[in-house]
């Protein structure tokens, strides 16, 4: 019982709905199951039928169907000239994507993971980010990359980097960081009608975590705001700043501390840069106390940005405790099980940092 | 190319006198290049280069006045002086990059927008001796080959990479030949119709869909690589004499017209004391506009945006930006 409970609240449906679903005869939901990899690859196909300049390109996004299945069916729909296999060379196809879109097109340049990244990271930062602003406007770049960010399993560390903090440091990109189905159709919609250089930051292993889908969300201009965080479930004793996978580990301790009567605020970033501080700050406001939640290394951060962020703003006079951050343990990311999950946020971490914060 | 040559000359002056600052790398001597390479492409296709970028900002459409204004940082620069020396952009003209090798890979990828909207047009993508260890560049060969991209590689060997001569920084200072599959040429740079023939003859290649070609242009600077380089730590003075007597592009174009009849002393005279003018005219503006207003510090950041919030050095230091 206690992890279909666990299933199902990861899933994002409340526990409630799910026994009335059981219980009585009701019909159909105007929302559908969509995972996560679905929404994206739904995302991508909608808009690459849109707009003629849109195309794919990363390493077999093409006859593979994506590494991560996410670009399933797109080349056998579109072909050769929509979505394209590159060698092993991002440094190369980075600079060739970003190219492309200075000249008109509308690139998705998928970095296997984004550890891969850091090969092209001088093409995105000193050829993406920065060009808009050297050139006085001049010179747009409207381009995406996207692929998996932060920890999987078992791939150890030179696969699990979180590059959220290093992306959202600098001027000139917007980086996006879905957590569930209408997040990342929404999101990447958006990311691929937005004229700037987007970061779009997936997680592997959302890709198969199914999300119900509202019928807005599945209309073909369905699009998510960049730069708009959500409160994924409302509450009066504290919140809690999450953004990827760990929002779901935030509403399933919000769950749990439900049942001891203290109730959560969760809220899911979306968008790491530009940051929705007002949302957080609104939020601070109102409950007085903040735990931020990530995946990533605590050095230099999202949860450092936060604190300093409402630190400096008017929910300051607010918070009756200090903010507190739960992240990553600050090692490189080690193999074995025991140690993996041992390195990153767990749901009772977050319920530890509450108590204390809330000093219960 | 005498345009150029007093151009780059009087961003000598500026820089001497401090009114242009950082980053300032000249092209005298290496003129026949850019002019024999726009004398063969259409304002249609397109080019992008590395830092030493002024002369290929003029020929590709962009004003000496907005140049040397771009140099100075001010407002009437061609990037409002958000850019300077080495990022300067007009249309078809991706700039002026200041990461060496990392305009090879973004060359290609506008020649991959050429083909993908189906025009004819070609992407010229330059790259210096220096750039070509560069092992972005040979990531860009090969996808370029692959996918039979419109791409003229041209390498601009001028003998120095910064203070390092071609010979002790490649095992092979064949240039033309380090693009392996794709065909090269190597072509006498100080000589503008010998460019300007081998540039046609490279977009002919590329228009008939054979993919892409390289060009290896030699060629020499006089200045050192840039204003803080005297040039003469390890290069004679000499050698770069010799080069100046013997190979200017501009004397031997210009003694070749005379020559042949196709010109007078007397209507170079007269049009280097045009020249003179426009550049003199530029220079004043360049040093009489004023400096961007302080309002504009943080436009420009996003394209096509809603205005937002920018965190001046402070928290109470709050500033706009507008697309």
């Amino acid at each position: 019982m206690a992890t279909s409970l666990r299933c199902f609240l990861r899933s994002g449906q409340n526990a409630v709905s799910v026994v009335c679903r059981r219980g009585f005869q009701r019909s159909a939901p105007a929302g559908v199951q969509v995972t996560v990899r679905d929404a994206l690859n739904q995302a991508m196909d909608e808009e690459l039928e849109r707009d003629e300049r849109v195309f794919l390109m990363g390493e077999e996004v093409a006859q593979y169907d994506g590494a991560y299945k996410v670009s399933r069916g797109l080349w056998k729909k579109y072909g050769d000239k929509r979505v394209i296999d590159t060698p092993i060379s991002e440094m190369g196809f980075a600079g060739i994507a970003v190219g492309s879109a200075m000249a008109g097109l509308r690139p998705i340049c998928e970095f296997m993971t984004f550890n891969f990244s850091m090969q092209a990271i001088d093409q995105v930062i000193n050829s993406a980010a920065k060009t808009c602003y050297m050139s006085a406007g001049l010179q747009p770049v409207p381009i995406v990359f996207r692929g998996p960010n932060g920890a999987s399993a078992g791939v150890a560390a030179q696969h699990s980097q979180c590059f959220a903090a290093w992306y959202a440091h600098c001027p000139g990109l917007k980086v996006v960081s879905p957590w569930n189905s209408e997040d990342a159709k929404g999101l990447l919609k958006s990311a691929i009608r937005d004229d700037n250089p987007v970061v779009f930051l997936e997680n592997e292993l959302m890709y198969g975590v199914p999300f119900e889908m509202s019928e807005e969300s599945q209309s073909k201009d369905f699009t998510v705001p960049i730069g708009k965080a959500k409160i994924e479930r409302p509450g009066n004793h504290i919140t809690l700043v999450s953004h990827s996978r760990y929002v779901g580990y935030c509403l399933d301790a919000a769950a749990v501390l439900a049942k001891e009567g203290v109730e959560c605020e969760v809220i899911n970033l979306r968008t790491i840069r530009p940051m929705d501080v007002e949302s957080i700050e609104a939020s601070v406001m109102k409950t007085n106390h903040l735990v931020t939640v990530e995946g990533g290394w605590p050095q230099f951060g999202v949860g450092a940005e936060i604190c300093a962020r409402i630190m400096e703003g008017p929910a300051f006079n607010y918070l009756d405790a200090p903010v507190t951050r739960v992240t990553g343990v600050d090692i490189p990311m080690p193999y074995a099980k025991i140690l993996e999950e041992n390195s990153l946020p767990q749901v009772k971490d977050i319920i530890f940092t509450v108590k204390k914060t809330l000093n219960v | 190319m005498q345009t150029v040559r007093r151009m780059e000359l009087k961003a000598d002056q500026l820089y001497k006198q401090k009114i242009i600052r950082g980053f300032c790398h000249l092209y005298d001597g290496q003129e026949a290049c850019a002019a024999g390479i726009e004398a063969a492409i259409r304002p249609s296709d397109h080019l992008i280069t590395a830092y030493r970028a002024h002369a290929f900002t003029y020929t590709r459409g962009v004003s000496v006045k907005k140049i040397l204004a771009e140099l100075t940082g001010r407002k009437g620069g061609v990037a409002k002086g958000k850019g300077g020396s080495m990022h300067m952009y007009a249309p078809h003209f991706y700039g002026g990059n200041g990461i060496v090798g990392a305009q090879v890979p973004l060359g290609a990828g506008i020649a991959l927008a050429c083909q993908y909207t189906g025009t004819d047009q070609v992407c010229v993508t330059l790259y210096g001796d220096g750039a070509a260890n560069q092992g972005q560049i040979f990531e860009t060969f090969n996808m370029a080959a692959l996918w039979k991209l419109p791409v003229i590689f041209v390498c601009e060997n001028n003998q120095y990479g910064m203070g390092t001569s071609v010979e002790r920084a490649a095992a092979s200072t064949d240039y033309y030949r380090r693009g392996d599959f794709i065909p090269g040429l190597r072509v006498d740079g100080m000589d503008v119709l010998c460019v300007r023939e081998a540039t046609r003859f490279a977009a002919d290649h590329c228009r008939a869909g054979k993919g892409p070609i390289l060009m290896e242009l030699q060629t020499y600077r006089y200045h050192g690589h840039s204003m803080s380089d005297p040039g003469v730590s390890y290069r004679t003075r000499e050698e770069i004499q010799e080069v100046r007597s013997k190979s200017d592009p501009i004397s031997m174009l210009r003694d070749r017209m005379l020559g042949a009849n196709m010109a007078s002393a007397d209507e170079f005279k007269e049009l280097d004391s045009e020249i003179r003018k426009e550049v003199e005219e530029a220079a004043q503006f360049s040093t009489s506009d004023p400096e961007p207003p302080l309002d504009d510090l943080c436009n420009h950041i996003y394209h096509n945006d809603a205005p937002l919030d920018v965190r001046g050095t402070h928290p109470w230091s709050k500033l706009k930006s507008v697309s």
